[in-house]
């Protein structure tokens, strides 16, 4: 796994609203996530955590409000992605091509400066070095994810957006995410992950709960249930 | 990363999972083929029909055959929503488009490079002496095809009904560079070849609006 000594991004919703055809996925929600911060977002299906993820991706257009980063002020939008990762709900990489291949891509794609040294240590971590001239289609779910979580990571990113990275990992897989969101909280990186899963959220240190695109609950150490509109409503 | 470095490490990547699918290929030099053949057995065409028909006939083929092709360039990158991946590389947006449509020409062109002599031979006409010219006017034709499709391709990838919509879509658009490929292929089929400098300028000047617009709007084509 990758760690820059690049400074950590926040991410602020301001009034977000995101509506799908007709449907609102967020509701004028405001957030805001400080740089450093591993934050667990928590919520029934629908409730938005996928669409504020991937608006905090900067993959979609919120319809109305802000969505801005902190910690990366004068970046260009370039370099502002660079040091965002995502784990998202489908595994972002492709069937047709091996685990190294896939990551190679990457790589080069982020212009890291030892592009194979990169992947194989990404490929190590990830526990599929052995695995690693295999087409990615061949894999299993749990391969799967742990090959989309290596390439959401390959390139150190600062702010990491997890969509239920817990999913189709078995329990050794489990363990090894435990540890790698340890490693990232460790190493300075602000993690938002949006999951159902008990045991990732008693690793973050703040909980989001979300319901039909709002935030309703939201607790820091020291600020049990803080109400949603001082979190910058 | 400079456009041109990011533009060709898609096109690599566009590449090496058409060399091992060839689910594109497959498909255009099927189509190809079948065309070519068919209406070689259905018309038994003099020298002088061919003459008539072809430059029509080799247009319609690689017309049809690139919007069957482009329908799946941005529709596989949905399988496991590799497309956002692409979007969150620190990269252009306009690179991704651009590895995309060097991809659709370069297997277009190949097509077009081997189906040529098979034209010839069908249909009699011989395009030994033209084929040079020949070969740059298909290319500048396919390369408006190959932008325009790609462009069209992202923007219906979501589209219930793409298979009708894509093709319906380029028609309008690429009429210019279809009558200009038509027209100068036909110049250079004649028994007296020629190829005249106005229908190869539109082609070119196609070219450069297609690519400059693209350019221009890549940005909005991948979005969300």
């Amino acid at each position: 796994m990758a760690f820059t000594a690049d400074p950590a991004l926040g991410v602020v919703f301001e009034r977000v609203v995101k509506r799908y055809e007709g449907v609102l996925a967020l509701s004028r929600l405001s957030l805001a996530i400080a740089p450093g911060e591993f934050v667990a977002l928590l919520g029934p299906n629908g409730s938005g955590k996928t669409t504020l993820l991937r608006a905090a991706a900067l993959l979609l257009r919120p319809t109305a409000g802000l969505v801005y980063h902190t910690g990366g002020e004068g970046l260009s939008p370039e370099e502002l992605r660079r040091r965002i990762g995502l784990v998202a709900h489908q595994p972002l990489v492709y069937d047709e091509l091996t685990a190294r291949e896939n990551l190679g891509f990457f790589a080069r794609l982020y212009r890291l400066p030892d592009a194979a040294g990169a992947v194989d240590a990404a490929l190590a971590s990830a526990g599929l070095a052995a695995r690693a001239n295999d087409l990615a289609g061949t894999f299993s779910r749990g391969m799967r994810q742990r090959l989309a979580i290596a390439r959401a990571l390959l390139a150190g990113p600062r702010l990491v957006l997890f969509d239920e990275p817990a999913t189709g990992l078995d329990r050794l897989g489990r363990d090894w995410l435990d540890v790698t969101l340890d490693a990232l909280r460790r190493a300075g990186a602000t993690l938002i992950v949006s999951t159902h899963d008990d045991s990732v959220a008693s690793l973050a240190s703040r909980s989001v709960w979300l319901e039909a695109g709002r935030v309703v609950q939201d607790t820091a150490p020291g600020f049990q249930g803080r109400a949603a509109s001082e979190v910058g409503r | 990363m400079s456009l041109r470095a990011a533009a060709r490490v898609v096109l690599e990547k566009e590449l090496r999972v058409e060399l091992r699918t060839r689910e594109l290929t497959q498909t255009i030099l099927f189509f190809v083929l079948v065309v070519a053949g068919m209406f070689s057995f259905a018309f038994e065409p003099t020298a002088a029909e061919s003459r008539r028909i072809l430059p029509g006939l080799i247009w319609l083929a690689f017309f049809f055959a690139g919007t069957l092709m482009l329908q799946l360039t941005f529709v596989r990158e949905q399988a496991n929503d590799t497309l956002a991946a692409l979007r969150l590389a620190p990269i252009d947006p306009f690179a991704i488009v651009l590895g995309k449509i060097l991809a659709n020409f370069a297997f277009l062109a190949v097509t077009e490079v081997i189906f040529v002599p098979v034209f010839s031979l069908f249909y009699n006409v011989g395009v030994g002496a033209v084929l040079g010219r020949l070969l740059l006017v298909l290319f500048l034709g396919t390369f408006g095809l190959a932008v325009v499709g790609t462009v069209f391709a992202a923007m219906t990838a979501q589209a219930r009904m793409r298979e009708l919509m894509l093709p319906l879509l380029l028609l309008p658009v690429l009429a210019p560079v279809l009558i200009a490929g038509v027209e100068a292929t036909a110049a250079l089929l004649q028994p007296d070849p020629s190829l005249p400098r106005e229908w190869l300028a539109l082609l070119g000047g196609s070219d450069v609006i297609f690519l400059t617009a693209t350019w221009l709007l890549s940005g909005f084509l991948i979005e969300e």
